[in-house]
């Protein structure tokens, strides 16, 4: 459950006011909930270590130009055909462990023997990109549909409610690869080859179609019982014009649903985006794809099973930590809730 | 109970409707041209007119789906196929065959795999959720919790190729994932299909462990709780006999939504062990731009998670007497 954030804040305040000892210690400060939250947060050790490997993952997606220099090597270049001595006649690496050595860290890639390191270090471009654009979208979709249902009711209210209904009702799984090809289909001709470009945004376009009706599901609710709430009838009976009431009256109790719905999904999105790579219709080549490398590495993993474990424990690591941040995020945010 | 049968299916048929005509608009409306793959490499504006004619599609769209829908009761009859029998979703170009009867071909391995995902799913998920309640802070609800949070963000085409490397390939200790009918060899099937079970259930296990545990947890602390105790139950009886009864019903509600996931296709599990179930004549199917097929396949998918909604609702009632439909 999650209540709103004027609540939960005054009664942290309180217990943190009761917690100083009258008269001794430093005088009381008044401090924003922005402050409370940062301040609980930092307390968190497992909120903290896990926001600084989120923060490394994003950083190496920034800086992937960087690395690829410093490290000497590209995403592309096929070093395995190209170099005798690297990969055997079927295609796999000759030295043991997928090839790793000291000029190749992580190995090379069976079959084209392009460098595993680089491969991974740009796929998390891809799939962080991609995870970020369509919470983001989703989320804003799903902010402003939500409350405008919420708030508004009636006839509004019946249509957007049928909407998420039925959108809530399709397979997602199914609806996301079914959805692809016709997305492209209605942009490309069949001749054509289909540009990467357009396989990014309709990626992303299919992901937030499908993306934004849960939590615009969970802010109607939301908005549904706080309009009924005493401030809120105090301000429209003080004659606060609609948007006032929504942009200062009930988004500022919003934002912690808002943002836990968010941290949620963005774990979700990097699965889904690799798990459309891994069905062969993600992100195609060459562009550096981490569904892509499971996509392979399901079909080498016989011979070759360390080309699968890179990117299994990256994403592992990544979405574990990014787990974990969400809840000591949501802890910091909203100390009344029980986990 | 009848009332409330009759409404919640008048409302899942609307539903359906809303979703197989979108459906439909969206694939028919697309320049890509099924009639164009079907007549070939060197294909005449005449060949091409008539085998349009012949699959129906020269007619306007809401036509072709009115005649999509009547084919459903009624069957329908392709010129170039012959009889399509009565539930007929229409004939996939691609492969040649009856859109309903491939997916009834299919059904059988996304059911087995669903049925014993399922059990495993129940069985283990709520078993260690329920042990963390009963042993809440204590090193066993840590490593519940810890071992959830691991579970849940792990990948299917992770785990499943690296399960299937140590278990089959190097240790040897399971068949190579593949299916076996159950009326042919009970004992096969379960051996072969035991690694995708256990695969699939990963990722969904957590989330019930979590879950369970939190609603035991809340359900501990009502009043009704309370009162059993005050009345000398004993704590086991009544964390056994009362709380988990509450504890169940959010449980039922997203196993529900799970099932119908499952039972549309696990896709990447079927597609990781090679299981020639619905998901994967789905990913052929979008592979092959076969719309025929992917439009039946996404209308029994629909279907399966709004028939199971509703036997949710009914379930509720059956566990929580409290609950009144009607």
């Amino acid at each position: 459950m999650t209540f709103p954030s004027s609540a939960t804040t005054d009664a942290v305040a309180d217990a943190a006011a009761s917690a100083e000892p009258a008269g001794s210690g430093p005088a009381i400060v008044g401090r924003s909930p922005g402050q409370l939250m940062w301040r609980r947060f930092r307390r968190d050790r497992t909120g903290v270590v896990s926001a600084v490997i989120v923060l490394g993952f994003f950083l190496v997606a920034i800086l992937a130009p960087v690395i690829s220099m410093l490290y000497g090597k590209d995403p592309y270049s096929t070093y395995g055909q190209d170099r005798p001595g690297l990969l055997n006649p079927y295609g796999y690496p000759i030295a043991p462990n997928g090839g790793m050595s000291g000029e190749f860290w992580f190995g090379l890639e069976p079959g084209l023997g392009r460098d595993v390191f680089m491969q991974l270090v740009y796929g998390i471009r891809t799939s962080l990109s991609i995870a970020v654009i369509v919470t983001v979208l989703s989320t804003i979709i799903g902010v402003v549909l939500g409350i405008t249902s919420g708030y508004i009711g009636g006839k509004t209210d019946y249509v957007i409610g049928r909407v998420i209904d039925t959108l809530l009702a399709f397979p997602s799984q199914l609806f996301l690869i079914v959805f692809l090809p016709v997305v492209e289909a209605a942009i490309v001709l069949p001749e054509e080859e289909t540009p990467t470009w357009l396989r990014y945004v309709s990626i992303c376009l299919v992901l937030t179609v499908l993306g934004w009706a849960t939590i615009a599901r969970l802010l109607r609710a939301q908005v549904l019982s706080l309009r009924t709430r005493e401030f809120v009838e105090a301000a429209r009976v003080t004659g606060a014009s609609p948007g006032r009431v929504v942009f200062k009256e009930l988004l500022p109790n919003l934002w912690t649903p808002i943002i836990i719905q968010a941290t949620l999904a963005l774990p979700l999105y990097v699965g889904a985006e690799a798990g459309l790579g891994f069905l062969g219709v993600g992100m195609t080549e060459p562009t550096p794809d981490w569904g892509r490398m499971f996509q392979v590495g399901a079909n080498v993993y016989h011979s070759d099973v360390t080309y699968l474990i890179f990117p299994g424990v990256s994403m592992l690591i990544f979405v574990v930590a990014f787990n974990l941040l969400g809840d000591s995020i949501r802890d910091a945010f909203d100390p009344k809730t029980k986990r | 109970m009848t009332g409330f049968l009759v409404r919640r299916i008048l409302g899942a048929l609307v539903i359906l409707l809303i979703i197989s005509a979108v459906t439909f608009y969206l694939f028919y409306a697309i320049p890509r041209d099924p009639a164009r793959a079907f007549c070939g490499k060197i294909c005449r504006p005449e060949t091409l007119t008539l085998i349009r004619h012949n699959l129906g599609m020269d007619e306007p769209l809401f036509v072709q789906y009115w005649h999509w829908l009547v084919g459903i009761f009624a069957g329908r009859d392709f010129v170039q196929f012959g009889a399509c029998p009565a539930p007929c979703l229409g004939y996939s170009f691609a492969t040649q065959e009856p859109v309903f009867g491939a997916i009834v071909d299919r059904f059988p391995v996304t059911l087995s795999l669903t049925i014993g995902a399922s059990a495993v799913i129940l069985s283990f998920g709520i078993l260690t959720g329920m042990l963390a309640a009963w042993k809440v802070g204590q090193p066993l609800d840590k490593i519940a919790s810890a071992s959830s949070v691991v579970g849940a963000s792990l990948q299917i085409y992770f785990v499943g190729p690296l399960l299937a490397f140590y278990l089959v390939d190097t240790a040897g200790l399971l068949p190579r994932p593949s299916y076996v009918a159950f009326t042919e060899d009970p004992l096969g099937w379960f051996t072969h299909l035991l690694l995708p079970w256990v695969v699939l259930s990963i990722i969904f296990t957590a989330n019930y462990t979590r879950m369970t545990r939190s609603q035991m947890v809340e359900q501990l602390a009502e009043d009704y709780v309370r009162t059993a105790r005050a009345k000398g139950m004993s704590s086991r009886s009544v964390f056994f006999r009362f709380a988990w009864r509450g504890a169940m019903i959010p449980i039922i509600t997203i196993f529900g939504v799970d099932l119908a996931t499952l039972l549309g296709g696990a896709i990447i599990t079927e597609q990781t062990f090679s299981l020639h179930g619905i998901g994967e004549l789905a990913v052929r199917a979008v592979q092959n731009t076969d719309l025929p097929m992917l439009l039946g396949v996404t209308i029994v998918g629909a279907a399966a998670i709004v028939v199971l909604n509703i036997v949710v609702d009914v379930l509720y009632a059956v566990i929580d007497p409290r609950v009144r439909i009607g």
